[in-house]
């Protein structure tokens, strides 16, 4: 057995195991979806895949993240994705007609991306492995109140660019609006 | 081995029992709803099948699975088969974080409602790819429509609770129960007398949010009236008319579980969860079957309430429901936080 796994195992136990198996699901469903021609088979794939990523999120105890994740991508966002994929009604003849733009050249940007980026992902979580598992799997102190944590360095530190975020959806409400309705 | 006992065991005892009662309380449900329509239309309903009748979701059931379970050529298959699960799994699941007694929850949170909401944002998937998955015109309709209602609805649900947890100043489900019933602040006093207590409860200090909570509670468990989903006259059955036996089943049966969810989350947010002005310490070792039996009886009689509209309030027409949810509803939520805001500085509470 690898040591890092078995340390893992001798300490956080259950958490790794949840945290494997999450992650596990999260990219399997990830790669699914990408794979399927049924674009509301993807959608479906999708969520899965972000549900996976909450769970991800509660084996690092960090709860309130995990919920707005399923909340808001794949309790709002992806419904609305299923809705308009639904209405746009795809036929099967349609969708087979799809075909990837055969282009080597994008194919091979595409592949030295992925590895420039796993090369990134280990070379900056190898340090990660050294530390005690207890504070690989999220801090505690963060686990008592999750809210609070995230809601007064939101509202107080951050405010400014809080707002300014919430001004940009405004906007982007306004323009919706001004597209969809002709007559105001 | 503690790891096994207290991580493992007695947290898979619990949701065992939980989920376990919650089913029986559906099949109860069932077979409540057909007596109060039957009391209401001054009938008798059922009442051959044991004492009362109280044996018939039994039969209901038994019949349900024996009949054929009809896959019509024309449907997707595997979204056919997994879509009835979906809808019923989200209801369930949310009972997880839903105090029925001072030690009796599965998973204390401290994001308790947000789980909920997030678990019950779910359930559209099952009503959506129901409708989707049977390749028919009446489902297409009938998922579609569920769908916008229930995101438009969430969005009032979710306003509406706000109002209580800037009163209780924690998401926590517990400390909401716990906040309420021991007296009501005003002023900088504690008024702990029966009407101080009773005032305590949030249906009383929070009566605008109360009232959008159990509308837009109705819209979420597609209950009339707000059952478009699957207007007969309509859309024959909505988004389950290629639906049969057990799988059928599961949608008849997911909306109890909703009501049964909803009702529970009400009671817990509302209506002093399972504490009844110091009754609940009553029986002392034993007190958590007090709190058990003090919680049932107040979700029986939101249920009975649930049961009541059904039977009395007819159905919204589709572009009546759109408007109330956004048009009057959304702004009520938004302003009754605004309302909450201030009254919280100038009572003090």
């Amino acid at each position: 057995m690898e040591p890092i796994f078995h340390d893992l195992l001798a300490a956080g136990g259950g958490h790794a195991v949840a945290f494997y198996a999450c992650s596990a699901v999260t990219i399997a469903a990830a790669i699914l979806m990408v794979m399927k021609k049924n674009p509301v088979a993807s959608v479906m794939w999708l969520v899965l895949s972000f549900i996976g990523l909450a769970g991800i999120y509660v084996t690092l105890q960090s709860y309130f993240i995990a919920v707005i994740q399923v909340l808001v991508y794949a309790g709002a966002i992806m419904v609305l994705f299923l809705f308009v994929i639904m209405l746009l009604n795809l036929r099967r003849e349609d969708i087979a007609k799809m075909e990837l733009p055969k282009v080597p050249f994008a194919g091979v940007i595409a592949a030295i991306l992925f590895f420039v980026s796993v090369f990134l992902v280990i070379k900056a979580s190898t340090p990660a492995f050294e530390k005690p598992v207890d504070a690989l799997l999220g801090e505690p102190a963060l686990a008592g109140d999750s809210v609070r944590a995230i809601g007064i360095p939101l509202f107080s530190q951050w405010l400014l660019p809080f707002e300014i975020t919430s001004v940009l959806l405004l906007a982007a409400i306004v323009g919706a609006v001004a597209l969809t309705k002709k007559k105001l | 081995m503690d790891f096994w006992i207290d991580d493992i065991g007695w947290p898979f005892i619990k949701i065992f029992i939980i989920a376990n009662v919650a089913l029986m309380m559906v099949a109860l449900l069932v077979w409540a709803e057909r007596r109060v329509a039957a009391l209401i239309q001054d009938r008798l309903g059922p009442n051959r099948v044991g004492p009362l009748g109280l044996l018939q979701p039994v039969a209901d059931v038994i019949k349900l699975f024996l009949k054929e379970d009809l896959t019509p050529g024309h449907v997707n298959r595997p979204f056919f088969i997994i879509a009835p699960a979906l809808t019923m799994m989200p209801a369930i699941i949310s009972l997880a974080v839903i105090p029925f007694g001072a030690s009796l929850i599965i998973a204390d949170l401290d994001i308790g409602i947000l789980f909920i909401f997030a678990i019950s944002s779910l359930a559209v998937y099952g009503i959506t790819i129901g409708g989707w998955a049977s390749n028919s015109k009446y489902s297409l309709l009938g998922g579609i429509r569920s769908t916008a209602q229930m995101i438009s609805y969430e969005i009032c649900l979710g306003l509406s609770v706000i109002g209580v947890f800037m009163l209780s100043k924690s998401l926590r489900l517990q400390d909401v129960v716990l906040m309420q019933g021991d007296g009501i602040w005003l002023f900088g006093e504690h008024y702990t007398g029966i009407m101080g207590k009773i005032l305590d409860w949030n249906i009383f200090k929070q009566p605008i949010g109360f009232i959008l909570f159990m509308i837009a509670g109705f819209a979420e468990t597609n209950r009339t009236p707000f059952d478009l989903a699957e207007a007969e006259q309509e859309l024959a059955a909505g988004f389950h008319t290629e639906f049969s036996s057990m799988k059928f089943a599961l949608y008849f049966l997911g909306e109890y579980a909703a009501m049964i969810s909803i009702g529970a989350i009400t009671v817990t947010l509302y209506l002093g969860g399972w504490t009844f002005f110091g009754l609940e310490n009553l029986g002392g070792s034993f007190s958590w079957l007090t709190q058990i039996l003090i919680f049932a009886v107040k979700l029986l009689a939101l249920q009975f309430f649930f049961i009541w509209v059904r039977w009395t309030i007819p159905r919204f027409r589709y572009d009546q429901l759109m408007r109330l949810g956004w048009q009057v509803l959304l702004p009520i939520g938004l302003a009754n936080i605004l309302l909450t805001g201030v009254l919280k500085l100038i009572f003090k509470v």
